[in-house]
Parts: structure tokens; C-alpha cells; sequence
């Protein structure tokens, strides 16, 4: 059992980091908290991403010396993957900013909850 | 390869070019006019391939770049995916028109043509969602389609649509966040991302019982990722105010294609990665019958006490979504099939009803709330038809698409013997709460005002606001069409299904 | 000496004991119907003190901790028997990366297989990912981008003086600390030179359109703060900045485009692939990759011109 969680001791952190992202993302009103929540989230399932394919030993994909056996390299399609959800990641995080600092100066203030009241109470 | 193969490259790039050419225009009614060509090409084109492939009954995988499957990117086409296609693009269409005028009011002038911007990105992402064979593309359709809605959203520029946005882009975030690690372990267990080959993969290892914690923890991730972006019953705290407290053409949009893309990625899945005896077997399908049936009672009740008519309205398309989920979650072929009708019912009245009610309000007392539309359709009688026959249909009048669609459903049903009796009963219930709400709608902006005077008639009468009403009828047809012909829609979708 | 401890040790008891005088300077808890919208002057609210913790209704709290709670549980169980880490015979070393790597420099040419990967073989992710990109781009453009109230004519503007940075304002005029000069001046010219080395070198080594971008945009943003942002935006601004990248990512669709209908009906001419490891070689890639870069950079630096406009409410 310690073997097992010691071999797999990348996707047990990413998993412990992706619900602690979550409990930040649902749990606390303040705007700039969520998207901390948010940014913690999508690191953890890039970790979780990234350290698939990784072999001890084995270089990076680039083909040198030209040795093109496949033994010799790891994986090279989770980092392509990862490439993917880090440009999305940074998408995300930066239209919530852009969402939070209209917001903010809307309604001078970050906390949702206070938003959410404040908004419902507009008349069309 | 004949030429009309090609069709779906050429309706895919067509969207996404005409949406980032947009940047460059500054009139906002020709931004429209463009956006309105390039979906009526698209129709045109989508038609014409479901044409020849229904008639040769075929489906064709399409290599996007010069690497067959595992290696490249695909597309799978079949008669299903573009006669999907083709009604998508007809309800754009029909909606865009329809919210004209909201439009050219409520969008600040230098950024119309950026709205435009959005919408051609949703039609390219939906057309990619539907025809695509790959999971990872569509996970990344699915994020442009999440930041493109959002923009939707709150494109008015209010702080209630702003909110609105931020509501709706933190529950994506995390409906994007599950859907990716679910990928990521089908993705470990497999090896592979095109779906024809995680199907096998999945069906190898789904024998083999190797596993089979990991099989249902991926797939069960990306279906309720999926489930969090459509507003499945628990997770639809988005929805009533992001339809809401947009403008009309983006309610319209949102409503009709939009959500209709998450489901239909989600049939897909079910039909070519893991078929529905490996989902029965996982319980998923028994999951999502619970809270489909859930779902249906429950935003029925909310939309029964809602005094603005667009939040109704956007309760009610919780209600009509559950629909959907119970379909699937029937477990056969007939089921998905009736689902499939829900999902065009759906598609062709909700965005009929976000656009009458947005006239109504136009020719009413200012706000959008039910006192104030009292008497309303008869300054604007075609509205007030249009609204009507919508809610007929929503409450399930025969001749109607949504009676067609619940009479699938409550068949399908019965074909499939275990969970008959509770889909007939929760058919029955919604059906009634269904009415509930309607009627009374209809009956009150038919009413006359309580004071007895007529108000004065607009300055320009929605009759001769043509854009309204080539829109108006045109989802009128389109309705009526699908109530009618019951019986030649679902032979195709029969038919569509199994070779999907 | 003695005094200095007791005195220290009793300081520390009350500061632990919460006897500052701090403490007493915070503002009372505004009742939350007492708000309006209007904007309120800064000191009396705290932007970080939830103001009513009650407000969160208890079930919300518990069925969230429940949710998280369950969450996390069933994904650890499942992460234990995933396939092992560090394993050379996991089921994702299959026949795909197989061919990746080892047919990767006949087929595209490159000597990167990722770049291979992302930009031949999966090239449609890329462009989906590109658009990402776009479409964020241009939604920060639609929320912040204030109407400008200024005359018309942009030659007028260009012969009038610049306007003085309005004294409350930190962000657009030029940082004037002679250090953060005289080391950005220096430094400038490298961090662009090497942004443009690992662009345009994606395909034989590390790096790439993506990373490459970044780093010119993290370049463009630096030549911002020591320039000015008035004098930027008239060389480089939001408009020419949004139609450049529009133009890449059409070129990206070109290119791309052209490659998807070829392969698909097995027609046309095929891209030469030069000789593996020149720079010039493995057909569209350097060009893709040079798209890509003036993408990513063009949207970094319109985050920082667009989250740094002063507010003109």
C-alpha cells in the first residue's frame, strides 16, 4: 500500500490540489479568491496531465545525434496536451480578471455574494 | 471523394474566417448581414450533404491533414451530424433576425461587430462538436464555446449581465476542469484519443475487467463535466440568470445551440466510446434518469413561481433539458433517438420564445414582468401567437414538436420496460406543471389591461418589422414541421443513430 | 538588557492577546442593506473583510464540503490504481507516440516531435487552441475597452503634444527610476532576440510559438513601462495589435486549411521538408510557429494595455 501511494505520489498530490482548488473556487465569495481556486485547479490537472508518459532515464523528445528509437524518449503526447490547457488556463484567468475588474468597478466591490444582491435588486 | 464531402471542412473554416475577418469591420448591421450569410451558406451546404448521404445512407471519416487515425485529427460525417448541422444552422437562421433589434439597442455601436464576432465562433465550435472524432478537440471547441458564451452573456453591459458572466464562467470552470481529468485517465488507461479507437480500447478493457474503477471514474467525469456546462439539475444555478439578463439574439443563441452542442457531444460518446451496455452496466445511464426526472419536476416548480417572464422562460429550458437527460439515461437506442427529437424541439421553440417575449416587452409597460406584458399581444398580435404556440408546444398540444418529442419519449419508454412507469408518471406531472405556468402566461397577455383603455399602438407596429417576421414564421414552419412529420423524422434519426 | 526582554515579552503577550491599538481603527460591519451602488470613498470599506459571514447560508457550506469531500475520496481511490508512474510499459506507450517519435522527422521534418505533434500531426488542436487565444483577446477588448471621447482624427492626435499621465495615475506614464532604466534599456534588446530565437527555432529545439510568445510579450510589456504607454499605443496600439493578430490566425487558417483539404482528398502539392535540422525546413512549421508566436505575444501584451487604462467613469 505505501509502495502504491509513493509510486503515485504525483497524481495523489494533483488530486489533493484539484479539490483544494474546488473548495477555494465554491467556497469563498471574494472574486480574485475564486480565481486563485480556479488557477490552482487547472495546475493540478496539468501536473496530473504532465507526469504521464515520463520514464526514468529517457530523454526529452527532441531527436538528437539522430537516434530516432522510440525507446530512447518519453512520451511527447501529454506534453502536447499540456500545452493546450496552459493557453486555455491563461484564457480563463484572464477573462475573469477582465470580468472582476468590471465588476469591481460597478459595484466597488470583490465580494460575490454582495454583487449577486446588489445586481438583483436593478430594475431593468 | 465527391466534392461534397467537403462540405464539413468548408462549413468549419467558413465560420471561423468570416468570425476573425469581423475584427476588421465597424458597421454592426453589416457584421449581422455577414453573419446571416454565412449561416444561410452553411444550411445550404449542410443540406445538400445530408441529401446525399441519406440517400446513399453512408457515413465517411474525413482526415483533417494527411494522418489517418490514431495519429491526426478527424472527422466523422454521417447523415445524423449534418442533417444535425443543417438545423442548427437553420434555427441561427431563424433567431438571429428575431433579436435584430434588441441587438442594434442594447449593444454599444463599436462593438457590434465584435458580438458578431461571437456568434460565428459558436456556430464553428458547434459544427466542430458535431462533427468531430476526437476528444481532445473537442475539449478545446468546448473552451472557445465557454469563453465565446460568456462574452455572449455579458455583451449587454449592465452589472446584472456582468454578474450574470461571472456566475456562469466560474460553474464552466469547473465543468471544464472535470471534463479534462476525465479525459486525462480515459486518456492513461487507454492510450488513445480518437474516439473510434477509445471505443474499442474501452470495449477490450471493459471485457477484460481490468481497470474498472478508473473505466467509470473517467467516464463518469466527463459526462457530469459535460452535464455542469448543459445545467443538469443540481449544477443549473447558472442558468436562470445567464439567459436572463443577456439581450435577446444572445438568450435566442444560448438556449438553441449552445447547450444543444454539450448534449449532443455527450450522445456521441455514448454511441461511439462506450456503448450503452458498458454505460448500464456502470450505472451512468440509471445516474442521469434520476436527475433527469429530478430536473424535470424541479424547474417546472421554480418557473411556476417566477414573476419576470425571461427568468420563467429560462426555468422552464431546465425543465426541457432534464427532458433530454431522461432520454439518454433510458439506456436503448430509442431512447437517444427521442432525445434527439427533445433536442430539435427545443432547439426550434426556445429561441421563439426569448424573441416574442422580447416584442411583447417592446409593446409593453417597460419591464419585462407578467403584469406589465398584461395585454400586450393584442398591440402585437403576431408575437402573441407566436408566444402561444410556443407554450402549446412546451405544454404538449398535438400537431406541436413538443408533444412529438414527449410521444417518443413516453414510447421509447415503454420499449425499454423498466423505468416505463416512472418516465410515464413524470411525463404525466411535468406535462400538467407544464400548464401550470403556461396558460396563465398566454391568458394574460391576451387579456386586456384593467383599466379598460387602449394604450397606443407602437410608432412601428411589429407587423411591419419584416426581420421579426420572417423569423416568427419561419420557426413557426419549423415547429409545425416537427410535430407533423413524426414518422419520416425519427426513421431518419433511427437510422442516424445506429451509424453514428 | 533585563527591561529590553520584559518589555519585548510583554509586547509580544499583548500582540498575541490582541490588545494593538490597530485593532480598534477597523471599520463597523456595514449592514448590507445600507449599500447603493453608487461609488463609495475607499477607507471605510474593506475590499477583504467579509462583511457578514451569516450571509452564507450553513447548507451551502455543508454541501460543498460534502461534494469536495466525496470528490476527492472516490479520485484518490481511482489514482491508486491508475497505471504506474515511471513505467515503461504503461497502455499510453502504444503505436501513437511510436510513431510520433520515430517516424517524426521523415513525415514532418522537425526535430522537435512535440512541435511535430502539435503542428502536423494534430494541427487542428493547435488552431483550436490559437482561436483560445483570439476569442479571449477580443472578449477583454469588448469589457474594457472604454468609448473614446477624444476628437476623431487620428492625425490630429499624432501632431498634438502627448497629454501629461494624470498625476493619480501609476500605470501609463513612463516609470522614471534610473535604475529600472538604465536595466530594461539594457536588457530589452536581448529578451526580444530571444524571444525570437525560441520561436523561430520551435522546430529543432525546445520551444516554440507558445513559449516563444510569451517571452516577446513579457519583452513588449517591459518597453511599455520604460517608453510610456501614450507613445506605445501610437506604434503599437490596441487596434493595429487586435488586427495583426487577426491576421496570423487567418494566416494560420491559410496554411492550415490548404493542408486539411489536401490531405483529406489526397491531392495538391506537398510542402517541401527541406533538410532535418536547418532552419529553414519541415514545411509549414516555421512559418505556423512564427503565427502562433505573434499571437500569443500580440494577446499578452493587450492584456497589460488593457488591464492598465486608467478608469475614465
Amino acid at each position: 500500500m505505501l509502495e502504491t501511494i509513493l509510486q503515485q505520489r504525483y497524481m495523489l498530490v494533483a488530486v489533493i490540489l484539484f479539490t483544494i482548488g474546488l473548495c477555494v473556487l465554491f467556497l469563498h465569495p471574494n472574486l480574485i479568491k475564486k480565481i486563485i481556486g480556479m488557477d490552482i485547479m487547472d495546475a493540478a490537472i496539468m501536473l496530473m496531465l504532465a507526469t504521464g508518459g515520463y520514464v526514468e532515464g529517457r530523454k526529452a523528445p527532441i531527436i538528437t545525434d539522430g537516434v530516432t528509437e522510440f525507446t530512447h524518449y518519453i512520451n511527447p503526447v501529454p506534453s502536447g496536451l499540456v500545452l493546450t490547457g496552459i493557453v486555455v488556463s491563461v484564457s480563463m484567468t484572464a477573462f475573469f480578471l477582465a470580468l472582476t475588474q468590471r465588476l469591481y468597478a460597478r459595484y466597488r466591490t470583490i465580494n460575490l455574494d454582495e454583487i449577486l444582491i446588489q445586481a438583483k435588486k436593478e430594475v431593468k | 471523394m465527391p466534392f461534397v464531402y467537403n462540405v464539413p471542412f468548408f462549413s468549419i473554416f467558413l465560420a471561423m474566417i468570416v468570425g476573425i475577418c469581423l475584427t476588421l469591420v465597424k458597421n454592426g448591421r453589416l457584421a449581422l448581414r455577414l453573419t446571416m450569410g454565412v449561416a444561410g451558406a452553411i444550411f445550404l451546404l449542410s443540406a445538400w450533404l445530408f441529401a446525399e448521404l441519406a440517400r446513399t445512407n453512408t457515413s465517411y471519416i474525413y482526415l483533417m491533414g494527411h494522418y489517418p487515425a490514431p495519429w491526426g485529427n478527424e472527422l466523422q460525417v454521417g447523415p445524423f451530424e449534418a442533417g444535425m448541422a443543417a438545423a442548427f444552422c437553420l434555427m441561427l437562421l431563424a433567431a438571429l433576425p428575431g433579436g435584430r433589434r434588441d441587438f442594434l439597442r442594447d449593444i454599444p455601436q463599436g462593438k457590434q461587430s465584435l458580438f458578431c464576432l461571437f456568434i460565428n465562433l459558436t456556430l464553428a465550435s458547434s459544427l466542430v462538436l458535431i462533427y468531430t472524432n476526437d476528444l481532445f478537440t473537442g475539449y478545446v471547441f468546448v473552451e472557445i464555446m465557454a469563453i465565446v458564451a460568456a462574452g455572449l452573456v455579458m455583451a449587454e453591459g449592465r452589472g446584472r449581465s456582468i454578474a450574470a458572466a461571472m456566475r456562469y464562467v466560474s460553474l464552466s470552470a469547473v465543468g471544464s476542469g472535470l471534463f479534462l481529468m476525465g479525459i486525462t485517465i480515459t486518456y492513461y488507461i487507454t492510450g488513445h484519443l480518437l474516439m473510434n479507437d477509445l471505443g474499442q480500447a474501452i470495449r477490450a478493457l471493459f471485457e477484460s475487467g481490468e481497470y474498472r474503477v478508473q473505466l467509470v471514474a473517467g467516464m463518469g467525469l466527463m459526462v457530469i463535466g459535460l452535464s455542469i456546462k448543459s445545467a443538469l439539475f443540481p449544477f443549473h444555478g447558472w442558468l436562470p440568470e445567464a439567459y436572463s439578463a443577456c439581450t435577446t439574439m444572445a438568450s435566442a443563441v444560448q438556449s438553441g445551440l449552445i447547450s444543444k452542442c454539450y448534449l449532443f457531444l455527450i450522445i456521441k460518446f455514448i454511441c461511439r466510446m462506450c456503448s450503452l451496455e458498458i454505460l448500464l452496466e456502470l450505472h451512468i445511464t440509471d445516474t442521469l434518469f434520476v436527475l433527469g426526472l429530478a430536473g424535470m419536476i424541479y424547474g417546472s416548480l421554480k418557473a411556476m413561481g417566477e414573476e419576470e417572464s425571461r427568468r420563467m422562460i429560462a426555468y422552464s429550458s431546465v425543465a426541457q433539458v432534464a427532458y433530454i437527460f431522461m432520454g439518454i439515461g433510458l439506456g436503448t437506442l430509442h431512447g437517444l433517438a427521442a432525445a434527439c427529437y427533445q433536442l430539435l424541439a427545443h432547439t426550434f421553440t426556445k429561441p421563439m420564445l426569448f424573441t416574442t417575449v422580447s416584442a411583447l416587452v417592446r409593446v409593453g409597460e417597460g419591464s419585462d414582468s407578467w403584469h406589465d406584458l398584461r395585454g400586450s399581444a393584442l398591440r402585437a398580435p403576431l408575437a402573441g401567437v407566436a408566444f402561444s404556440i410556443g407554450g402549446l408546444s412546451l405544454c404538449g398540444l398535438p400537431l406541436l414538436a413538443g408533444f412529438a418529442a414527449k410521444f417518443e419519449l413516453a414510447a421509447a419508454a415503454v420499449d425499454q420496460g423498466d423505468k416505463m412507469l416512472f418516465t410515464l408518471l413524470a411525463l404525466g406531472a411535468s406535462s400538467v406543471l407544464n400548464s401550470m405556468y403556461y396558460i396563465p402566461a398566454m391568458i394574460t397577455i391576451w387579456t386586456p389591461p384593467a383599466d379598460g383603455q387602449a394604450r397606443p399602438r407602437p410608432a412601428v407596429p411589429a407587423a411591419r418589422d419584416w426581420s421579426f417576421v420572417c423569423s416568427t414564421l419561419l420557426f413557426l414552419a419549423c415547429n409545425l414541421a416537427l410535430g407533423i412529420l413524426i414518422g419520416p423524422v425519427m426513421g431518419q434519426l433511427l437510422a442516424g443513430i445506429v451509424r453514428v | 538588557m533585563k527591561n529590553d526582554d520584559t518589555s519585548l515579552l510583554r509586547r509580544l503577550r499583548s500582540w498575541v492577546e490582541g490588545e494593538d491599538e490597530e485593532h480598534q481603527e477597523l471599520p463597523p460591519i456595514v449592514n448590507m442593506e445600507e449599500l447603493e451602488p453608487a461609488p463609495r470613498p475607499k477607507e471605510h470599506r474593506s475590499l477583504w473583510h467579509l462583511q457578514d459571514k451569516s450571509r452564507i447560508p450553513v447548507e451551502y457550506w455543508v454541501m460543498a464540503v460534502l461534494v469536495a469531500v466525496t470528490l476527492s475520496a472516490s479520485l484518490l481511490y481511482t489514482s491508486l490504481g491508475m497505471p504506474p508512474f515511471d513505467d515503461p510499459n504503461v497502455p499510453t506507450m502504444n503505436e501513437v507516440p511510436q510513431r510520433y517519435v520515430e517516424q517524426c522527422v521523415e513525415e514532418t521534418g522537425a526535430l522537435n516531435t512535440v512541435a511535430g505533434m502539435i503542428l502536423d500531426y494534430r494541427a487542428f488542436d493547435t488552431f483550436g487552441e490559437s482561436t483560445v487565444l483570439f476569442a479571449a483577446t477580443v472578449s477583454i477588448v469588448f469589457l474594457m475597452r472604454q468609448e473614446e471621447k477624444r476628437p476623431s482624427s487620428r492625425k490630429k492626435k499624432r501632431r498634438a503634444r502627448p497629454a501629461p499621465a494624470p498625476s493619480g495615475d501609476v500605470f501609463s506614464g513612463p516609470y522614471t527610476d534610473s535604475v529600472f532604466r538604465g536595466t530594461a534599456r539594457l536588457l530589452i534588446p536581448f529578451i526580444m532576440l530571444f524571444g525570437i530565437y525560441v520561436v523561430v527555432n520551435g522546430h529543432l529545439s525546445p520551444g516554440g510559438g507558445f513559449s516563444g510568445g510569451a517571452i516577446l510579450g513579457g519583452g513588449l510589456i517591459l518597453c511599455a513601462m520604460v517608453v510610456g504607454q501614450e507613445r506605445m499605443r501610437r506604434v503599437l496600439g490596441l487596434d493595429r495589435f487586435t488586427k495583426i493578430t487577426a491576421f496570423c490566425l487567418l494566416a494560420y487558417a491559410a496554411m492550415k486549411g490548404y493542408s486539411f483539404y489536401t490531405g483529406a482528398n489526397h491531392v495538391g502539392w506537398e510542402v517541401p521538408k527541406g533538410t532535418p535540422g536547418n532552419l529553414l525546413s519541415a514545411g509549414f512549421i516555421l512559418p505556423l510557429n512564427i503565427c502562433v508566436g505573434v499571437i500569443v505575444a500580440g494577446t499578452i501584451f493587450s492584456f497589460y494595455l488593457l488591464f492598465s487604462q486608467e478608469e475614465r467613469d
